[in-house]
Protein backbone atom coordinates (compact mmCIF):
# COMPACT_ATOMS: atom_id res chain seq x y z
CA UNK A 1 0.00 0.00 0.00
CA UNK A 2 2.69 2.44 1.07
CA UNK A 3 4.77 1.61 -1.97
CA UNK A 4 1.89 2.38 -4.23
CA UNK A 5 1.29 5.74 -2.55
CA UNK A 6 4.96 6.56 -2.99
CA UNK A 7 4.79 5.82 -6.70
CA UNK A 8 1.64 7.91 -7.02
CA UNK A 9 3.36 10.81 -5.29
CA UNK A 10 6.26 10.54 -7.74
CA UNK A 11 4.04 10.40 -10.81
CA UNK A 12 0.54 11.78 -10.37
CA UNK A 13 -0.67 10.05 -13.55
CA UNK A 14 -0.03 6.58 -12.07
CA UNK A 15 -3.46 6.25 -10.54
CA UNK A 16 -5.16 7.27 -13.78
CA UNK A 17 -3.02 4.81 -15.75
CA UNK A 18 -3.89 2.06 -13.30
CA UNK A 19 -7.61 2.85 -13.66
CA UNK A 20 -7.27 2.80 -17.46
CA UNK A 21 -5.52 -0.56 -17.31
CA UNK A 22 -8.25 -1.95 -15.08
CA UNK A 23 -11.04 -0.78 -17.38
CA UNK A 24 -9.25 -2.19 -20.41
CA UNK A 25 -8.82 -5.48 -18.61
CA UNK A 26 -12.51 -5.57 -17.70
CA UNK A 27 -13.74 -4.77 -21.13
CA UNK A 28 -12.36 -7.76 -23.03
CA UNK A 29 -14.44 -10.88 -22.48
CA UNK A 30 -14.72 -14.22 -24.20
CA UNK A 31 -17.81 -16.40 -24.31
CA UNK A 32 -18.69 -19.84 -25.58
CA UNK A 33 -21.94 -20.12 -27.51
CA UNK A 34 -22.91 -23.79 -27.55
CA UNK A 35 -25.57 -24.63 -30.11
CA UNK A 36 -27.77 -27.68 -29.62
CA UNK A 37 -30.52 -26.70 -32.00
CA UNK A 38 -32.28 -28.39 -34.93
CA UNK A 39 -32.89 -25.03 -36.58
CA UNK A 40 -29.59 -23.17 -36.14
CA UNK A 41 -26.12 -24.29 -37.19
CA UNK A 42 -22.89 -22.74 -35.89
CA UNK A 43 -22.27 -21.34 -39.38
CA UNK A 44 -25.70 -19.61 -39.36
CA UNK A 45 -24.90 -18.04 -36.02
CA UNK A 46 -21.48 -16.94 -37.29
CA UNK A 47 -23.08 -15.34 -40.36
CA UNK A 48 -25.57 -13.56 -38.11
CA UNK A 49 -22.67 -12.08 -36.15
CA UNK A 50 -20.87 -10.96 -39.31
CA UNK A 51 -24.09 -9.27 -40.43
CA UNK A 52 -24.52 -7.52 -37.09
CA UNK A 53 -21.24 -5.58 -37.64
CA UNK A 54 -20.18 -5.70 -33.99
CA UNK A 55 -16.39 -5.49 -33.63
CA UNK A 56 -15.93 -8.95 -32.10
CA UNK A 57 -13.70 -11.91 -32.93
CA UNK A 58 -15.62 -15.05 -33.84
CA UNK A 59 -14.22 -18.56 -33.98
CA UNK A 60 -16.40 -21.38 -35.25
CA UNK A 61 -16.02 -24.71 -33.48
CA UNK A 62 -17.63 -28.14 -33.65
CA UNK A 63 -20.03 -27.33 -30.80
CA UNK A 64 -20.75 -23.68 -31.60
CA UNK A 65 -18.82 -20.45 -31.44
CA UNK A 66 -16.26 -18.61 -29.39
CA UNK A 67 -16.89 -14.86 -29.33
CA UNK A 68 -14.37 -12.41 -27.96
CA UNK A 69 -14.37 -8.63 -27.74
CA UNK A 70 -15.50 -5.67 -25.67
CA UNK A 71 -17.87 -6.70 -22.89
CA UNK A 72 -20.90 -4.76 -24.13
CA UNK A 73 -20.44 -5.87 -27.74
CA UNK A 74 -20.11 -9.52 -26.73
CA UNK A 75 -23.21 -9.26 -24.54
CA UNK A 76 -25.21 -7.72 -27.38
CA UNK A 77 -24.04 -10.37 -29.85
CA UNK A 78 -24.81 -13.18 -27.42
CA UNK A 79 -28.35 -11.90 -26.83
CA UNK A 80 -28.91 -11.63 -30.56
CA UNK A 81 -27.71 -15.18 -31.18
CA UNK A 82 -29.67 -16.55 -28.25
CA UNK A 83 -32.89 -15.19 -29.77
CA UNK A 84 -32.40 -17.46 -32.80
CA UNK A 85 -33.45 -20.45 -30.66
CA UNK A 86 -33.36 -19.32 -27.07
CA UNK A 87 -33.98 -22.64 -25.33
CA UNK A 88 -31.40 -24.55 -27.35
CA UNK A 89 -28.49 -22.11 -27.40
CA UNK A 90 -26.36 -22.05 -24.26
CA UNK A 91 -23.74 -19.56 -23.21
CA UNK A 92 -20.89 -19.55 -20.74
CA UNK A 93 -17.80 -17.49 -20.02
CA UNK A 94 -14.32 -18.50 -21.06
CA UNK A 95 -11.15 -17.49 -19.24
CA UNK A 96 -8.64 -17.71 -22.07
CA UNK A 97 -9.00 -15.65 -25.26
CA UNK A 98 -9.61 -17.64 -28.49
CA UNK A 99 -6.48 -19.09 -30.07
CA UNK A 100 -4.43 -18.53 -26.92
CA UNK A 101 -1.13 -20.42 -27.26
CA UNK A 102 -1.43 -21.86 -23.77
CA UNK A 103 -4.69 -23.59 -24.68
CA UNK A 104 -4.90 -23.81 -28.49
CA UNK A 105 -4.17 -27.34 -29.65
CA UNK A 106 -2.38 -26.08 -32.74
CA UNK A 107 0.53 -25.01 -30.54
CA UNK A 108 0.18 -27.89 -28.07
CA UNK A 109 0.71 -30.72 -30.55
CA UNK A 110 -2.92 -31.77 -31.08
CA UNK A 111 -5.41 -33.54 -28.84
CA UNK A 112 -8.40 -32.00 -27.12
CA UNK A 113 -7.66 -28.87 -25.14
CA UNK A 114 -7.98 -28.99 -21.34
CA UNK A 115 -11.58 -28.35 -20.37
CA UNK A 116 -13.06 -29.85 -23.53
CA UNK A 117 -13.85 -33.21 -21.91
CA UNK A 118 -16.27 -31.71 -19.41
CA UNK A 119 -17.86 -29.51 -22.06
CA UNK A 120 -18.36 -32.55 -24.30
CA UNK A 121 -20.10 -34.44 -21.49
CA UNK A 122 -22.41 -31.51 -20.83
CA UNK A 123 -23.14 -31.00 -24.53
CA UNK A 124 -24.58 -34.53 -24.59
CA UNK A 125 -27.18 -33.45 -22.00
CA UNK A 126 -28.20 -30.25 -23.79
CA UNK A 127 -31.04 -31.70 -25.93
CA UNK A 128 -32.79 -32.91 -22.74
CA UNK A 129 -32.17 -29.58 -20.98
CA UNK A 130 -33.46 -27.69 -24.03
CA UNK A 131 -36.64 -29.79 -24.11
CA UNK A 132 -37.14 -29.17 -20.38
CA UNK A 133 -36.78 -25.42 -20.93
CA UNK A 134 -39.34 -25.61 -23.74
CA UNK A 135 -41.80 -27.32 -21.40
CA UNK A 136 -41.17 -24.79 -18.68
CA UNK A 137 -41.86 -21.98 -21.11
CA UNK A 138 -45.13 -23.58 -22.23
CA UNK A 139 -46.19 -24.06 -18.60
CA UNK A 140 -45.53 -20.42 -17.80
CA UNK A 141 -47.39 -19.39 -20.94
CA UNK A 142 -50.38 -21.50 -19.88
CA UNK A 143 -50.18 -20.12 -16.31
CA UNK A 144 -50.28 -16.57 -17.60
CA UNK A 145 -53.27 -17.41 -19.73
CA UNK A 146 -55.00 -19.14 -16.81
CA UNK A 147 -54.67 -15.97 -14.77
CA UNK A 148 -56.91 -14.16 -17.24
CA UNK A 149 -59.44 -17.06 -17.09
CA UNK A 150 -60.06 -17.29 -20.79
CA UNK A 151 -60.99 -20.39 -22.76
CA UNK A 152 -58.25 -22.54 -24.27
CA UNK A 153 -57.94 -21.80 -27.95
CA UNK A 154 -58.20 -24.75 -30.32
CA UNK A 155 -54.89 -23.74 -31.93
CA UNK A 156 -53.16 -23.93 -28.52
CA UNK A 157 -54.74 -27.30 -27.81
CA UNK A 158 -53.60 -28.49 -31.21
CA UNK A 159 -50.03 -27.34 -30.41
CA UNK A 160 -50.01 -29.14 -27.06
CA UNK A 161 -51.30 -32.38 -28.60
CA UNK A 162 -48.70 -32.24 -31.38
CA UNK A 163 -45.88 -31.64 -28.90
CA UNK A 164 -47.05 -34.51 -26.71
CA UNK A 165 -47.22 -36.84 -29.72
CA UNK A 166 -43.81 -35.75 -31.01
CA UNK A 167 -42.13 -36.77 -27.71
CA UNK B 1 -29.48 -0.06 -10.96
CA UNK B 2 -30.86 -3.42 -9.95
CA UNK B 3 -28.56 -5.95 -8.32
CA UNK B 4 -28.72 -9.66 -8.98
CA UNK B 5 -28.02 -12.45 -6.54
CA UNK B 6 -24.55 -13.93 -6.92
CA UNK B 7 -25.07 -17.64 -7.27
CA UNK B 8 -22.21 -20.04 -6.59
CA UNK B 9 -22.33 -23.07 -8.86
CA UNK B 10 -20.68 -26.46 -8.49
CA UNK B 11 -19.09 -27.70 -10.78
CA UNK B 12 -17.58 -24.25 -11.07
CA UNK B 13 -17.08 -24.44 -14.83
CA UNK B 14 -20.46 -25.93 -15.72
CA UNK B 15 -22.01 -24.69 -18.96
CA UNK B 16 -25.52 -25.81 -18.03
CA UNK B 17 -25.53 -24.23 -14.57
CA UNK B 18 -23.89 -20.98 -15.68
CA UNK B 19 -26.41 -20.65 -18.50
CA UNK B 20 -29.45 -21.46 -16.35
CA UNK B 21 -28.44 -19.03 -13.62
CA UNK B 22 -27.92 -16.24 -16.15
CA UNK B 23 -31.11 -17.16 -18.00
CA UNK B 24 -33.18 -16.75 -14.83
CA UNK B 25 -31.72 -13.34 -14.13
CA UNK B 26 -28.90 -13.90 -11.66
CA UNK B 27 -25.12 -13.77 -11.76
CA UNK B 28 -23.25 -17.09 -11.80
CA UNK B 29 -19.94 -17.20 -9.92
CA UNK B 30 -17.69 -19.22 -12.19
CA UNK B 31 -14.04 -20.11 -12.12
CA UNK B 32 -13.66 -18.84 -15.69
CA UNK B 33 -13.95 -15.23 -14.58
CA UNK B 34 -11.21 -15.82 -11.99
CA UNK B 35 -8.98 -17.49 -14.59
CA UNK B 36 -9.57 -14.62 -17.02
CA UNK B 37 -8.35 -12.09 -14.51
CA UNK B 38 -5.24 -14.14 -13.97
CA UNK B 39 -4.26 -15.02 -17.53
CA UNK B 40 -5.05 -11.70 -19.17
CA UNK B 41 -3.42 -9.54 -16.52
CA UNK B 42 -1.80 -6.58 -18.27
CA UNK B 43 0.48 -5.89 -15.34
CA UNK B 44 2.56 -8.99 -16.11
CA UNK B 45 4.91 -9.31 -19.07
CA UNK B 46 4.18 -13.00 -19.51
CA UNK B 47 0.92 -13.96 -17.80
CA UNK B 48 1.05 -17.45 -16.29
CA UNK B 49 -0.82 -20.51 -17.51
CA UNK B 50 -3.06 -20.37 -14.48
CA UNK B 51 -1.43 -20.82 -11.07
CA UNK B 52 1.69 -18.99 -9.87
CA UNK B 53 3.90 -19.91 -6.87
CA UNK B 54 2.18 -17.07 -4.99
CA UNK B 55 -1.26 -18.71 -5.16
CA UNK B 56 -0.68 -21.56 -2.69
CA UNK B 57 0.31 -18.86 -0.19
CA UNK B 58 -3.00 -17.06 -0.78
CA UNK B 59 -4.75 -20.40 -0.38
CA UNK B 60 -3.52 -20.57 3.22
CA UNK B 61 -6.57 -18.51 4.10
CA UNK B 62 -8.75 -21.53 3.37
CA UNK B 63 -6.55 -24.58 4.03
CA UNK B 64 -3.70 -25.40 6.40
CA UNK B 65 -0.03 -25.59 5.41
CA UNK B 66 -0.10 -29.42 5.50
CA UNK B 67 -2.69 -29.47 2.74
CA UNK B 68 -1.18 -30.12 -0.72
CA UNK B 69 -0.16 -27.06 -2.72
CA UNK B 70 -2.57 -28.08 -5.49
CA UNK B 71 -5.52 -27.69 -3.14
CA UNK B 72 -4.29 -24.36 -1.81
CA UNK B 73 -3.57 -23.08 -5.32
CA UNK B 74 -7.06 -23.97 -6.46
CA UNK B 75 -8.55 -22.47 -3.31
CA UNK B 76 -6.91 -19.13 -4.11
CA UNK B 77 -9.19 -19.04 -7.16
CA UNK B 78 -12.31 -20.66 -5.72
CA UNK B 79 -12.20 -19.25 -2.18
CA UNK B 80 -13.08 -15.68 -3.22
CA UNK B 81 -16.10 -17.07 -5.09
CA UNK B 82 -17.33 -18.80 -1.92
CA UNK B 83 -16.95 -15.52 -0.04
CA UNK B 84 -19.05 -13.62 -2.61
CA UNK B 85 -21.81 -16.24 -2.80
CA UNK B 86 -25.35 -15.25 -1.83
CA UNK B 87 -26.83 -18.60 -2.86
CA UNK B 88 -25.48 -21.87 -4.22
CA UNK B 89 -26.41 -24.70 -6.53
CA UNK B 90 -24.46 -27.90 -5.98
CA UNK B 91 -24.81 -30.67 -8.53
CA UNK B 92 -23.60 -34.09 -7.45
CA UNK B 93 -22.16 -36.84 -9.65
CA UNK B 94 -20.74 -34.58 -12.39
CA UNK B 95 -19.93 -36.58 -15.54
CA UNK B 96 -16.23 -35.73 -15.54
CA UNK B 97 -13.80 -33.81 -13.39
CA UNK B 98 -10.83 -32.38 -15.26
CA UNK B 99 -8.56 -29.36 -15.08
CA UNK B 100 -9.53 -26.70 -12.56
CA UNK B 101 -12.20 -28.95 -10.99
CA UNK B 102 -10.06 -32.09 -11.19
CA UNK B 103 -9.06 -32.24 -7.53
CA UNK B 104 -11.55 -34.06 -5.34
CA UNK B 105 -10.11 -32.74 -2.08
CA UNK B 106 -10.58 -29.15 -3.27
CA UNK B 107 -14.10 -29.96 -4.39
CA UNK B 108 -14.94 -31.41 -0.98
CA UNK B 109 -13.49 -28.37 0.78
CA UNK B 110 -15.36 -25.94 -1.48
CA UNK B 111 -18.65 -27.78 -0.90
CA UNK B 112 -18.04 -27.86 2.85
CA UNK B 113 -17.31 -24.12 2.95
CA UNK B 114 -20.40 -23.19 0.96
CA UNK B 115 -22.67 -25.44 3.02
CA UNK B 116 -21.33 -24.03 6.28
CA UNK B 117 -21.67 -20.45 5.07
CA UNK B 118 -25.41 -20.43 5.72
CA UNK B 119 -26.61 -19.22 2.33
CA UNK B 120 -29.53 -20.98 0.59
CA UNK B 121 -28.20 -24.10 -1.11
CA UNK B 122 -29.90 -26.29 -3.70
CA UNK B 123 -28.49 -29.78 -4.12
CA UNK B 124 -29.46 -31.76 -7.21
CA UNK B 125 -28.03 -34.55 -9.34
CA UNK B 126 -26.92 -34.42 -12.94
CA UNK B 127 -29.76 -35.69 -15.14
CA UNK B 128 -29.40 -38.99 -16.98
CA UNK B 129 -32.79 -39.09 -18.70
CA UNK B 130 -35.34 -36.67 -20.15
CA UNK B 131 -37.54 -36.87 -17.08
CA UNK B 132 -34.63 -36.23 -14.76
CA UNK B 133 -33.64 -33.28 -16.94
CA UNK B 134 -37.16 -31.87 -16.55
CA UNK B 135 -36.99 -32.17 -12.76
CA UNK B 136 -33.47 -30.73 -12.77
CA UNK B 137 -34.51 -27.61 -14.70
CA UNK B 138 -37.74 -27.17 -12.71
CA UNK B 139 -35.95 -27.40 -9.36
CA UNK B 140 -33.30 -24.90 -10.43
CA UNK B 141 -35.92 -22.52 -11.88
CA UNK B 142 -37.99 -22.65 -8.67
CA UNK B 143 -34.90 -22.12 -6.51
CA UNK B 144 -33.72 -19.15 -8.56
CA UNK B 145 -37.17 -17.57 -8.49
CA UNK B 146 -37.10 -17.55 -4.70
CA UNK B 147 -33.90 -15.49 -4.66
CA UNK B 148 -34.22 -11.71 -4.44
CA UNK B 149 -33.62 -10.04 -7.78
CA UNK B 150 -33.11 -6.58 -6.36
CA UNK B 151 -31.23 -5.62 -3.24
CA UNK B 152 -32.73 -3.03 -0.91
CA UNK B 153 -31.39 0.46 -1.58
CA UNK B 154 -29.76 0.67 1.86
CA UNK B 155 -27.54 -2.34 1.15
CA UNK B 156 -26.66 -0.97 -2.26
CA UNK B 157 -25.63 2.38 -0.73
CA UNK B 158 -23.63 0.62 1.98
CA UNK B 159 -21.77 -1.36 -0.69
CA UNK B 160 -21.00 1.81 -2.60
CA UNK B 161 -19.72 3.49 0.57
CA UNK B 162 -17.44 0.56 1.35
CA UNK B 163 -15.95 0.57 -2.13
CA UNK B 164 -15.34 4.33 -2.03
CA UNK B 165 -13.66 3.98 1.37
CA UNK B 166 -11.39 1.28 -0.04
CA UNK B 167 -10.41 3.57 -2.90
CA UNK B 168 -9.55 6.35 -0.49
CA UNK B 169 -7.38 3.95 1.54
CA UNK B 170 -5.46 2.94 -1.58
Amino acid sequence: MNGFTFIEAKSPGAKERRKMTETEKEEITTKYIVISSDKVLPSDAAMKIYESEFPVTVKETCFGLIVSGAKNDVQAVVEEIRQLDKNHIFVKDRGFPPGDERRCRASRGGGPRPGFHFLREEVKMLPAIGAALDELEIKEHVKEKCKTKCKLKTSDLDKIIKEELAR
Amino acid sequence: MSFLAKVFIYPLNSLILADLVERFGHKPLTVMSQIREKVTSLSLDSPPINITPEDPKLGLKYAAIEVPAGVRGRMSLMGPLVEQAEAAIIVENPPADFGCVGCNRTNELVKYLIRSKGVPVLEVKYPESDEEARDFVNKIAEFLETLPKEKPEEEEKAGEKESSEEEVKE
